[in-house]
């Protein structure tokens, strides 16, 4: 059901933005994220961007799963 | 879904999963039992088939499918009526793809479709109301289903309508919580399972703090995860650690996308539109404010005041959907599973929604035989 997709905001208007789906251009709402700025990234759901990607994030959570990987399990 | 940022190393993934089944081991050894943790989100379901994750995990952790999906949790009696409502000529009924074949007591939308009805599947609820707004002489009924993800758009759709004073539109929904749900499947069910690996995307609305209830009323760890098989093997991890050390927390593995509060704006526009309400689930029955009616001030968009649509009781059948989303079932346990309920003949919905568990199985393991 909600198969949050990630798509990168090219252009932003009032209430929409044109975003880029895996190279597909479409137009989603941003009632929820008001605040997101051109060349970042949100999860859309349904047609409306759900939370925009916070890459800071996205490769500390890569580290952190790097380090659990190498971690010593007895 | 994807991870934006791949991790460099395939590896990871693989020695994760090494990991996981030693820690797994060690749980078990302490225990008498395997370690067993609920997947609450149907595309985790799907996501830990496809990916050959759940598959790595056998005999050492039990992934157990949960309440997630809400096309597998919509009650017979209201997919009925959902049918039913698009048996009339003077409706357009819209809804999201998944809701098409679901098979009702003697009919899904698909076959309402196929034999002349004027059923739409549409992208976003707010496309219903463009339809609604394109064909003034027809009643456009978007038919609703979903949980706090999906509850803020329908409001989005909600908002649009009575802005743009659509008279033709309305919704019927089936809103669900999953705060309740979770509840009763630990104190009434009584679920034995070690922890849960929360949803995704419900978790973007509600927010990481959303679910202390667990640990605060049950002692039950929980690890918010993502969807690509580094992503649920390290939340597994985590909750296994907590499990071993008996300090149940609630963690978020997916802090990309989910903030500790979640989105206010998301549940602000719920909010305006949709009130808490008892809601019927399949083979759980009703349980108290689980789910979220349209608010009374904006009634005229809600279907099931517009129309006086009744059906009856649904006869029973053999499906086990409600064993399965209570995680008292797994898919071959069921004896129509991959007999009389293929993909292609599904009898319940787990077999019919991408993310329903006997669909998971069925597609990705199931021993030949
Ligand atoms: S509604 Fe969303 S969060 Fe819930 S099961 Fe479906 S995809 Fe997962
Ligand atoms: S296999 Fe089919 S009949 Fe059995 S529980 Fe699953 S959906 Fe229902």
């Amino acid at each position: 059901m909600c198969v949050g997709v990630p798509a990168k905001v090219i252009k932003k208007k009032d209430y929409t933005a044109l975003v880029d789906v895996m190279g597909t251009r479409m137009e989603v709402g941003i009632l929820f994220v008001p605040e997101v700025q051109t060349g970042e990234y949100v999860i859309v759901h349904a047609g409306q961007g759900m939370s925009i990607v916070d890459r800071d994030f996205a490769r500390a959570s890569i580290n952190e799963w790097e380090k659990m990987a190498h971690a010593n399990v007895i | 879904m994807q991870t934006l940022f791949e991790p460099a190393d395939p590896q990871v993934a693989k020695e994760l999963a090494e990991k996981v089944n030693r820690l797994a081991d060690r749980c078990r050894e302490k225990t008498g039992e395997l370690p067993a943790f609920m997947e609450v989100c149907g595309s985790h379901t799907m996501a830990l088939a496809r990916t050959g994750v759940k598959l790595i995990l056998k005999g050492h952790v039990r992934m157990i499918s949960g309440p997630g999906c809400p096309v597998c949790v919509t009650d017979q009696k209201q997919i009925d009526a959902m049918i039913e409502l698009a048996e009339s000529e003077e409706r357009i009924v819209c809804t999201f793809g998944d809701m098409m074949r679901v098979p009702g007591s003697k009919r899904s939308l698909l076959s309402a479709k196929t034999e002349g009805r004027d059923v739409r599947i549409v992208y976003s609820p707010l496309d219903a109301v463009r339809i609604a707004e394109e064909n003034p002489d027809k009643e456009v009924v978007f038919l609703g289903v979903g949980f706090e993800t999906t509850v803020p758009v329908l409001a989005a759709a909600l908002q649009l309508a009575n802005e743009k004073q659509v008279a033709n539109f309305s919704m019927w929904t089936q809103a669900k919580l999953v705060q309740p749900v979770l509840r009763t499947l630990l104190s009434v069910k009584k679920v034995k399972i070690n922890g849960f690996l929360l949803p995704g995307h419900v978790s973007i609305v509600l927010g990481a703090k959303a679910y202390q209830f667990l640990v605060d009323d049950y002692r039950m760890p929980g690890v918010i995860s993502g969807f690509e098989p580094v992503e649920m093997l390290s939340a597994i991890y985590q909750l296994l650690q907590m499990t071993l050390e008996g300090r149940p927390a609630i963690l978020n593995n997916y802090k990309s996308v989910v903030r500790t509060d979640g989105n206010e704006a998301a549940r602000n526009m719920m909010f305006r539109y949709f009130e808490p309400a008892d809601a019927a689930w399949r083979g759980m029955g009703i349980i108290p404010q689980s789910g979220l009616a349209i608010r009374r001030e904006y009634s005229r968009f809600d279907a099931k005041k517009k129309f006086h649509i009744h059906v009856g009781q649904p006869k029973k059948t053999r499906c086990r959907c409600g064993d399965m989303i209570c995680g008292l079932a797994a898919p071959d346990e069921c004896i129509l599973f991959g007999k009389a309920c293929t993909p292609l003949h599904p009898v319940g919905p787990c077999m019919v929604s991408t993310e329903g568990s006997c669909a998971a199985h069925y597609a990705y393991l199931r021993e030949e035989g």
